[in-house]
This record gives structure tokens, sequence and C-alpha cells, in this order.
């Protein structure tokens, strides 16, 4: 059972009603009653038509015929969209201008959509969509990292951070050692596929209700396909049936296509991607190759690190700038590196635009260092978690290869410490040996890895957040900003922090829709930024009304403003005591404005990527992972046997929720490491496009044994209630999980530990630990059941 | 007598339906045509049980709750049920129902997509156990409920919180709803449609057989299982649809001192009682075959008729020997299992053909069973390699051996050649594990596709040969298996 630790105060906190307070999500009681809404539950306007897009079944190539009758033909089908009837720009990429909405001549990837069809049933347009004739002229196609390499198109130029000579410091160290890793992406596997309805309005108005990560983007990118200004589109999301990146930009196109429907048949038109479509055609996390060369001295400290991280990006920019950058940051997770070069590829492949999932990049470059030490540790024949710390940021040696300092290592250092404690790690790494010297096909390993992740945007403009706030005068409170709600609880806890400022009961603030003519020019919700930003916007809001009520207040009182206090749904200064309501009606009588918007910019932040010197993070969040498997030499089956984690989330402004988003990104971060295995053919098809063969965890993956506990300590940084980000730091708590697998693998073929690539598919494990005497090994547990009775 | 429309109840009264396409699912009828949209689409293809709905039935006179995946479940398939979904739940006053406040007070929800039918997992399991359930019970109820936001820890808890009074205001209804799924029950043939184009439930089995035999072009229909999909993604025009359902008599058990028979009908659900008490291992297989909501559609007769190289009960009646029975017209024919499987996608089936039963053998006192099914994820995943084996003693010598392997040719096949080098040999000699699985590439040729390479799939078909042998020469299976032999839950009903 986790703890609900609530943090002890270092620093006298006045009673909160309810930030802190364990509270379900705003919308659990509609979840459970199927009476939440998403997009495809909303009532469709009266003549909505359905799309269904046309795919390229080639990975690279030109199209030389595409023949639409058999399409145009089909009963239902009401209008076919190709390239050509674009209103605006064929450009949905979210940067570079390099990803159509529709190909035109030239196919970029396997399934890329060549058409739209928009019908009046969506069984009409997805049958008629599989009507055309695409005659493709096929070019050789390069569909792996390796492949991608080996052609040597980039989607952005390399970029490397680099420190001294690396090379040469590791030529003169005691002891150095190479290898490379391949690490495969991941499938978003949100519940809710990609989805749009968009609704001409007049003047060449779209509304589009798009399931989506950044509603400003979606209408940045259906104006520009749609020719209008920005102004005449509004995007509007009240909730997502999960994201995790997958619908940062990659639900543009699909509204795009909506939108471009609607304009030309005068109708709204919803498209949702079946999901087989929506695997095939959205991007995915980047799978990485990682080559590494290491020196080391005789306690395993790193003297240099040469790593080369290669990515697949796809057949397009999309954020692959953002998210190999964030692997550089984190390719030194906790450790210092005195001396290196950390050199990226952004590889060019013929296979749909990998984008935004959870981690950003980080979990990769975090896996590829993780890796590096434990190679050490196994060359020294030392345990690697004192390899771990002998590497730790510490003082002299806290300074990260992007120049930033990490100020608080010693609370780095302190929580692994305690999760070293509290999960009993040495007397269990002794059984474990014990264990495995007399069991020759069931192999135990354990591994404990912490997690440093910088928190903000590294792209710093995004670092902003907007809010709208009223207050009507029956004392109700509507409250919006920015953030989109994907799941992760933002909604409840920026209403927390709303029904705090007012003093007032959290039922009197009205959760509404994400609207981009609400509040503009946002950022998307992602980089686990959504509470920090939005939390601080709300209260900025939230407290110029305050003000101005206050003021009301303290006039109505005779008393000084300074007294005035909202507490408990009313007003108080002294004796005297007004209804928060009652207080709303007098500023209205007074005309006192009771609608303000809120801005925020995360403070003290300063990137020079020319450079690669900076301070990219406003600050960092801790975390560590004790994992204990077991694996079945002969098969490569895997069981996590027990798993203990100790997270830092500051001062935690809805603890169950934080806890829910440690166990939910500790368990995904699982799937991508373990049974989530992308698998392409040789033409650059998917083959795992589906839930019967992309297999993310189900309940019996989940450790019976279990155990999960905030850190007690509130976050330096000034955010909202010093709480700190917690959406993207547990997932990589997982690799935990792989390392002790790696370790198991080690101790069934000693050596081979560092052979294991990800996922740690029962395939990979039985390839790392190469080939197996089963009848030996088996004859030896016969004879010693034998000799037992 | 012939009934030209379905029945179900719905919300307390009855509903008649004379006019759909025989491919209409059940989850586009509730989100399309009745506008209830709190039932989800996921994936549309019985993965991921977002759309689980509750189908309650009368079963030997009480009510059993029974949950499906409404995408793949054709609406047809529904006359007789009760439909219950996610929004009838909670008390017309609000209040929940006890599955629905254990998982807002756990905070078993995030995203929320999945919750509709995680509700409905729950909620038929809550009618089944008297007694708070295990995690790992509830984690079997919950194999075919994929959520990607909690981690599942927080909704088992719920799970096990709540599931333990089945005290709720249905059960408190109980008697009435009886008697209304009584009042629609009969033994009348069903056709919906036209000669061109129906939906047909016969319930007579000579209706079943001459309806097929005029019209061998029809796809029959047990489970929709693996029929769903060819409707929600190959988008397959079907316009004649046969559902064996209701046929009486296609649904029975019938046990020998040597035999188990069962009629194609036969949910795996219930066959999974009889067939898993014949050994743990098989228990565990038919535990880890698709999920719940899976095996309470899927069939005994689907499983083999559809003839999947990766079925897992087609390997295990391979290992255990049986016969299969079909009818065309007036016409049975029996033959055996091995027999019916020709190559991938072909089977000794002609058109207008059905399967009947299937009759097995019980393993006898001398004979020892094992069987393991390899997969990426241990719970509802489809196997890479499923092997059965079946190995009869006398002392320490093998009179003979039966072993059969999914995944690892077009068709479920056996082993012939590692069987004949087992024939005679005894059992505790290594050397006799060895030769033994050194002879599987004379059986087999694999694949190499999404779920395991070609070496991958020898490689541990030759290990879980030598693993079975070296179990049933005496090494505990704690020392063998991540998961060990006795370590089993069987699924209630």
């Amino acid at each position: 059972m986790p703890r609900l630790d609530m943090p002890e105060s270092c620093v006298p906190e006045p009673p909160l009603r309810h930030v802190r307070q364990p509270l379900p999500h705003d919308s659990a009681r509609l979840h459970v009653q199927g009476a939440a809404p998403y997009i495809d539950d909303l009532p469709e306007p009266r003549g909505t038509l359905h799309l269904a897009v046309g795919r390229a079944a080639v990975a690279r190539g030109t199209i030389v015929t595409l023949d639409l009758s058999a399409v145009k033909a089909f009963p239902g089908v009401v209008a076919v969209i190709t390239a050509a009837d674009i209103p605006g720009a064929n450009d949905i990429a979210p940067t570079l201008a390099d990803e159509p909405m529709l190909a035109e001549t030239h196919v970029i990837y396997h399934g890329q959509p060549v058409f739209a069809v928009a019908a009046e049933t969506r069984d009409a347009a997805r049958r008629a969509a599989r009507l055309a004739t695409i005659e493709i002229d096929a070019e050789p196609a390069a569909i792996t990292i390796d492949q991608g390499l080996a052609r040597g198109e980039r989607v952005l130029p390399d970029y490397a951070f680099v420190e001294g000579d690396p090379g040469a410091v590791i030529a003169a160290s005691s002891d150095q050692m190479t290898g490379t890793m391949h690490i495969g992406g991941q499938e978003h596997f949100y519940l809710e596929g990609q989805i749009a309805l968009a609704s001409p309005g007049e003047s060449g108005a779209m509304l589009v209700h798009a399931s989506t990560q950044h509603p400003s983007e979606v209408q940045e990118i259906v104006a520009r396909v749609l020719g209008v200004p920005e102004a005449f589109v509004t995007c509007e999301i009240r909730r997502m049936g999960g994201a995790f990146g997958g619908k940062e930009t990659q639900g543009s196109q699909w509204a795009a296509i909506a939108a471009v429907a609607a304009r030309l048949t005068g109708r709204p038109c919803k498209l949702r991607l079946d999901r087989d479509d929506d695997m095939a055609l959205t991007g995915k996390r980047h799978d990485f190759r990682a080559d590494w060369s290491v020196g080391f001295d005789a306690d395993g400290r790193i003297t240099a690190l040469d790593l080369m991280l290669a990515a697949r990006c796809g057949c397009s920019a999309d954020c692959s700038a953002g998210v190999v950058d964030r692997a550089m940051f984190h390719a030194d997770n906790t450790y210092f590196l005195p001396a290196f070069r950390i050199d990226t590829r952004r590889v060019r492949t013929d296979t749909v635009s990998n984008t935004a999932f959870r981690g950003f990049g980080g979990p990769q470059g975090m896996l590829a260092i993780e890796r590096v030490i434990d190679a050490i540790a196994r060359r020294l024949g030392r345990d690697p978690l004192d390899v771990r710390k002998a590497n730790f940021y510490s003082e002299g040696r806290h300074v990260t290869p992007y120049g930033q300092t990490v100020e608080d290592f010693s609370t780095g250092l302190a929580l692994i410490e305690e999760l070293e404690r509290t999960s009993d790690y040495r007397a269990r790494r002794a059984a474990i040996t014990s264990f495995n010297e007399t069991s020759p096909i069931l192999k135990r390993g354990l591994a404990l890895t912490p997690v440093k992740f910088g928190i903000s945007f590294t792209l710093t403009p995004l670092n902003q957040a907007g809010a709208l706030v009223h207050v009507y005068r029956d004392g109700s409170v509507h409250l919006n900003h920015g953030g989109t709600e994907m799941g992760q609880g933002l909604f409840q806890k920026v209403a927390q922090v709303a029904a705090e400022e007012f003093g007032i009961a959290l039922e009197r603030v009205r959760i509404t829709p994400t609207s981009t003519d609400k509040v503009p020019n946002t950022a998307p919700t992602a980089a686990s930024s959504g509470s920090d930003l939005n939390g601080m916007a709300v209260q900025i809001a939230s407290r110029t009304i305050k003000a101005r009520m206050a003021a009301v207040a303290a006039e109505t009182f005779g008393v000084p403003v300074e007294d005035v206090v909202f507490r408990d749904d009313h007003v108080v200064a002294g004796n005297r005591r007004l209804e928060f309501g009652e207080l709303a009606k007098k500023a209205h009588a007074a005309r006192v404005s009771l609608s303000s918007t809120g801005f925020y910019k995360t403070p003290d932040l300063h990137w020079d990527r020319a450079r690669g010197k900076g301070r990219p993070f406003f600050y960092y969040a801790w975390g560590a992972a004790c994992s204990e498997v077991t694996i079945d030499v002969t098969t490569g089956e895997t069981k996590v046997l027990r798993v203990d984690i100790l997270h830092d989330v500051g001062r935690s402004l809805n603890p169950a929720l934080d806890i829910g988003q440690i166990e939910g990104g500790f368990v995904q971060g699982m799937g991508w490491l373990t049974t989530e295995e992308l698998v392409y053919d040789a033409a650059g098809r998917l083959l795992t496009h589906a839930p019967s063969t992309y297999k993310i965890p189900v309940s019996s993956d989940v450790p019976a044994d279990f155990r999960v506990a905030l850190f007690d300590d509130e976050n330096r940084a000034d955010t909202i209630y010093r709480s700190k980000a917690v959406g993207e730091p547990p997932l990589m708590l997982a690799i935990s999980v792989f390392s002790a697998i790696a370790d198991a693998v080690e101790a069934a073929s000693p050596g081979r530990g560092v052979l294991l690539d990800a996922p740690a598919t029962p395939e990979a494990i039985v390839t790392a630990i190469g080939p197996f005497d089963a009848a030996t090994a088996f004859a030896t547990l016969v004879s010693n059941a034998t000799s037992r009775t | 007598m012939t009934r030209d429309f379905i029945r179900f109840v719905r919300r307390g009264r009855v509903v008649e339906l004379r006019d759909f396409s025989a491919r209409t699912t059940l989850l586009d009828w509730l989100r399309l045509d009745e506008r209830s949209t709190g039932t989800k689409e996921a994936c549309a293809e019985g993965d991921c049980g977002a759309c689980t709905v509750v189908l309650a039935r009368r079963r030997d006179d009480t009510m059993a709750y029974e949950p499906v995946n409404a995408c793949i479940t054709l609406l047809g398939q529904i006359d007789g049920a009760e439909l219950i979904t996610v929004e009838d739940l909670a008390a017309p006053d609000g209040t929940l129902h006890p599955v629905q406040a254990a998982l807002v007070e756990r905070h078993g929800s995030q995203c929320g997509f999945c919750t509709p039918g995680i509700v409905m997992s729950l909620f038929a399991h809550y009618h089944r156990v008297s007694a708070p359930p295990t995690r790992a019970e509830i984690d079997d109820v919950l194999a075919g409920n994929l959520c990607r936001c909690t981690g599942y820890r927080p909704i088992v808890d719920a799970a096990i919180a709540a599931c333990n009074d089945r005290n709720d205001r249905f059960t408190a209804d109980e008697p009435a709803r009886l008697a209304r799924l009584e009042a629609i029950a009969d033994d009348e043939d069903i056709l919906v449609g036209d000669d061109g184009a129906f939906f047909a439930a016969p319930a007579r089995e000579d209706t079943l057989a001459a309806l097929l035999d005029a019209h061998p072009d029809a796809t029959i229909v047990a489970g929709a299982t693996d029929v769903g999909l060819w409707i929600t993604k190959k988008l397959m025009p079907l316009s004649k649809i046969v559902h064996v359902g209701r046929v009486v008599g296609l649904d029975m058990i019938e046990e020998s001192e040597t035999t188990l028979t069962f009629g194609a009908a036969v949910p795996l659900a219930r066959a999974a009682e009889d067939l898993g008490a014949l050994d743990p291992d098989i228990a565990e297989i038919l535990r880890r075959f698709g999920s719940v909501q899976v095996r309470t559609a899927g069939t005994v007769g689907g499983s083999i008729a559809n003839a999947s190289p990766i079925g897992d009960l087609a390997p295990i009646l391979l290992a255990l020997g049986g016969t299969i029975a079909m009818r065309k017209g007036m016409a049975v024919r029996t033959l055996p299992i091995e027999e019916f499987f020709i190559d991938y996608g072909k089977q000794d089936r002609a058109a207008g053909e059905y399967v009947r039963h299937l009759t097995i053998q019980k393993p006898g006192e001398t004979t020892l069973v094992r069987a393991f099914k390899i997969t990426k994820r241990m719970d509802e995943d489809i196997s890479t390699v499923m092997m059965a084996m079946a190995i009869t003693l006398d002392g320490d010598v093998i009179t003979s051996a039966r072993i059969a392997f999914g995944g690892m040719a077009g068709i479920p096949k056996r082993a012939t050649q590692v069987e004949a080098a087992l024939a005679g040999a005894r059992l505790a000699d290594p050397a006799t594990w060895r030769t033994a699985a050194s002879r599987l590439g004379d059986d087999f040729t694999p694949l190499t596709d999404q779920r395991g390479s070609a070496a991958y799939r020898l490689t541990v078909a030759g290990n879980l040969i030598v693993k079975g042998l070296a179990e049933m020469a005496g090494t505990p299976t704690t020392r063998t298996r991540v998961k060990p032999r006795a370590e089993v839950f069987h699924a209630a009903p």
C-alpha cells in the first residue's frame, strides 16, 4: 500500500482547506457513470459528415496515379478531398513546414494519408476510403535507424555538448569500455484515439473540437490550411481520454482535415481514426541507438564519456529538436561527467514522424547512462548502486554538461539513501546472490536507479501561461486557463488553488473547457508543466480579483485592507463577516470588475543553444526506484516481484493525484522497457498496429508488492505552493526494472547483461543470455530434487 | 415457428428490433442508435475492454452477469438477454453503485476513458463473488481491460473493497428481472431479414443444418470474437450471418469415464471448468486464453473451426487426443482432430458444414500432462509458442508421447518426430530430453513475425520440451517457472 504522506512543514504553513488534500479527480464521479463526454460523445450537429483517410501503401515514392472514381461513386459519399482542394497551405507541421496534410506527389511514410472521404456515415467513409487506386513509383526506403544512418539523411542538424577531449581522457583512464544499445520506441496507446469535430461558422469561421494537448497549435494549423487569420478559428477541448504526448502535435492533422472538409462541404465534419489507423499514422516515442565509450577509475568514477545518440525521427522534424535535446539533457542523469561528448544524430527515416511521449527523450538519454553505470559495475565486480553513488553529483562536482549547476544534489542523494534503507537493498542483494547460485533456470535480479528530471520547456518561450477567472454575483467562480485535461488531474489541482485563494468551497468553482477564445497563445500542456504554469496564472488572476473585492470589504467594514481575510466562504475582518457571494454582489453594485486574466512566466531561465550552456531548467524533480525481478532463462519470461518507489513532488498540491501520476508513469515506463515492442516489416509497414499485437501492461504485470511513497521536501524554487511537477519524471523510475532484468541476465550468463536491448521482451532476454544448455541445467535440478528426498 | 425480430430487456422494458443489418455491432447500436455514449470504443477488436457491457441471462434459474466486448458482439446475439451498461448502475437518486463509489474513493480513474469498461467488468464480478476477492482474481477479471493511466493499483484496491456482498439493487430486483427474461425466452428460430441478407439464430439444430445447406455462403458465428473483427477491421460486407448460440444441444457438455464432449457453442469460460479439472496447466492456459470477456463469448467450436495457428485450445486437444464431429444437411461425420487442420487458413470443412461437437480423451492415471504458453505479456496475449504435452508412462519408460504446438507452423500441429524419439525412452534420463528437443527441427520450420523470430521459436520450443520432461521427472515447478504450476487461479464462470 502506498503511503499518502503529507509533507511535514519545514516552514510553518497556515492551514490549507483545499491545497494538499488528496481529493479525487474532478470528473471521477462522471467517469464511473459514463457521464463524462469525450468528443465522440458530444451530440453531433445536424448534418454532420464522417471522414476517413485513404492511405499510401509504400514508405517512399512518387504518386503516379490517383484514381478516386470508385471512392466518389460509393453510396453515401459526399466529398473526396485531395491536396489540391486545400484552401490554404498544405502544411500541418508544427515548426518546419515539412509535413503536408495530404500527400501531393511524394509519399514519405507507409500509410501516409493521400486523400480524405466525407460521407453520411462513418461506415460509408471507411469503406469508400479503401476503394481508391493509388499507384506509386516506389523508391528504396530507410526504415530502421541503421538504414537511416547508412543513407545519411537528417531531419535536423547534428548537435553535441562537448567538454575537454573525451577520447584522450578515456584512453588515458585506468579502465575503459564501449558498447551499443538499441532502445525501442513506444506507442502512446491513449485509450481515446485521435478525433476532431469541425463546425463551420459565419464568414469563414471554424469551431474545432479536437482531442489535443495544444489547442493553440491546432488553431494556428487549422487557420493555415484554411487560409484564414487565427482569429477566425476556435479550438476547444474539455477532456482527452489520455494523451501522454501523443496529442501534442499529432492531433493537428486530423483537425486540419476535418476543418478543410467542413469548409468544402459547408457541413460539420468529424474525423475519428480507427485504432489501427491511429497506431499506424501517428508518431511514437523515438527509438534510439546509443553507442558509448567510457573511461573510469578503480572506484568506478567516470573520467570521460563519449556518447552518440542516434534517434529515429521519421519523415519530418515534428518536435524532434526538443526530444533529442532532452535526451542530451538527461544523458548525465544524476552523475557528474568531468569530460564528455554527448553527440546526436536526428535521423530521417521513411516512417511516421516520431513525436513527444512522456519524458520527451529524457528516458532514452537516462537509460543510456544507466547502462554505462551497470557496465562499469560489472567490469569492476562492484554493486551497481555503489557505482551510482560514486558518480552522483556532489560538492565541487555538480555542474551538468549543459552548464547548469545542480544545487540540490544532496536532496537526490538523501532520497536514494533513504530508499536503499527502506527497500532493504543490501540484504536483498545478498539473498539474491545466494538464490542464483543454486537456481540454474530462474534467475533473480535487483536494481536501484535514480531519476533527476529537469523541469521547464527547453524552448524557453513556451514557459508561459494564461488564465481567465470570473466571479459571478452569487459567488460562483468560472475557472479557465490554457492547460488541458488529459486525465492527469490538472483541472482539479488548479481548481484547488482557485478555491484556496478565494477561501470558498471547491463546489463553487466551475471548471470549464480549454478554449483558444478564452485564453490565447498558450503553450502545450506538456513537459510536466501544467500545474506549475497554470496554477500560477490562476493564482495571479484570482489575487487580482480578490484584491479588488478586499478593497470593497475594507470599505464596507471600515478596516484597513490588510485586515481582510477570505476564508470559510466568507470575507472576514475582526468580528465582521460577509458571505462571499454577498461581497460579490456588493462589489458588482460598486461597479468593480469581478473578472481578470492572469499571466505567468517562469523566472530565471536562459539557454544558449549555440554555446550549449545556460540554465534551461527552473528546478529538478528527483526520484528513485528499487525493483526485483525473476527471469526464466529458458523462455525469457519475466516477473516483477517487488518495486519500492520514493519520489519527490515537492510539497504536493494533491498527494492522491501525485501518487496516481507516479504509479501510472512507472507502469507505463515498465511497459516501454518490457512488453511494448514496435515491429515494422521491411516495407515500413507497422505490424504491431493494434492491442492484439502491441502489448501495454495489464493488471497482472503490476508487482503484487508495490510500495510507493512521497519524499518529504519542499521545492526550493518558488513554485505554486512549493510543489513540483510530476507528469513525466516517474516514467523513468521504470529503468530500475530494466536494470534488474539485465542484472538477472548477467547472473544467468556473466558478461552478457550489457547485451540486453530494450524492450526486454522474452526474446530479447533469451538473445542476450545466448546459448544455454537446458538439458544439463534441468538435470542438476532433478538430481538435487532426488537427493533431497 | 420463426421470429422475424430479436428482443431483449433494456432498462426494464422489452426492446424488439426487426430492421437492422446483420453485421451491426452492439456497440454501434448503443452509441449511434440508442445514443448511449457512456460505453466507449477504443480498439474495436475486443482487446481493450473499454466497451464492456453486461448481458444478464437466466442460467439454471439464476441470474448470470456476463461481461462481453460490445465492439465485437453482434446486435443479434443479445436476443433474450438483459442489456446493462455503465449508465444504468447508479440509482435514480444518484447514489453510485458500490464498484463506482470504490473507484471514486480510491482514485481508480484518471482520463476516464477505460473506466466504463472497468466498471462493467467489476459489476459483473461483483455478482459472482460472495467474499472479498484476491488480487490474483481481480488481475484475471481485469485482464481484458486496458488502462493506460493509473497503473491499475487503485483499481485493484477498489475491486477488492467493493466486490464482497452481492447486495446491490440489481440483486434485490432479481425475481422481477428473471421473470422478465423468462417472459421473452422461447425456442423459436429467429430470422431477421430476407433470403438475400439476414441475421439468423436458429433454436433447432435441424433448422441450422437446413439453413446452412441452403446458404453455404453464410457466415457462421458463435461468440463473434473473430468474426467481429472481420466486420470492424476488414470491413467485410457480411450479409448472411447464422448465429449458433441459441441452438439447443450445441451447448451441451457430456462426460464419460474416458472422454469429455463439448458442443460447439459451449463458451470457453464453461469449458474451462471441465477441461481445467483435467490438469492445472490446462486450467492456467485457459485462464490466459483471451480475457473474461473473450472467454464468455468465444466458444470451443469457434476456436477450433477458425483454425488459427495460434489458438490455444487446439494444441491441448491434439495432445490429449480427440475427434471433431461435423454436420452438413443430414450427414454427420467424425474425424480425428489432426485431420481437420490441413494448411494455413484451410480446414477439412465443406461450405454449409458446421462443427457440431468435439470429443477429447481424458488423460489416464499413467499419463502426465504439461502445457506452456509463451507470450510477450503474461495475460491476454496471443501465443508466440504454445506447447501441450501428454506422456504416458510404464514406470520410467515412455510408452507414448503426444506433443502439440501452436505458433510453430501454419496450423496447430503435433511434433511427430519428437514423439517418435520419446517412445520407449526413459523419462528421467536427460539424454532423452536432449534427443527429443533435437528432433524439433525435423517437425517445424517456424516463421518470423511480430511475435517472435523463427530462431527464438525453435529455441524456446526445444527448451519447453526439456522443461516439461524434466518437470515430469520430478523437478518442482517452483524451480522452473516464474509462475509455478501450483499458483493457479481458476476463473469463476
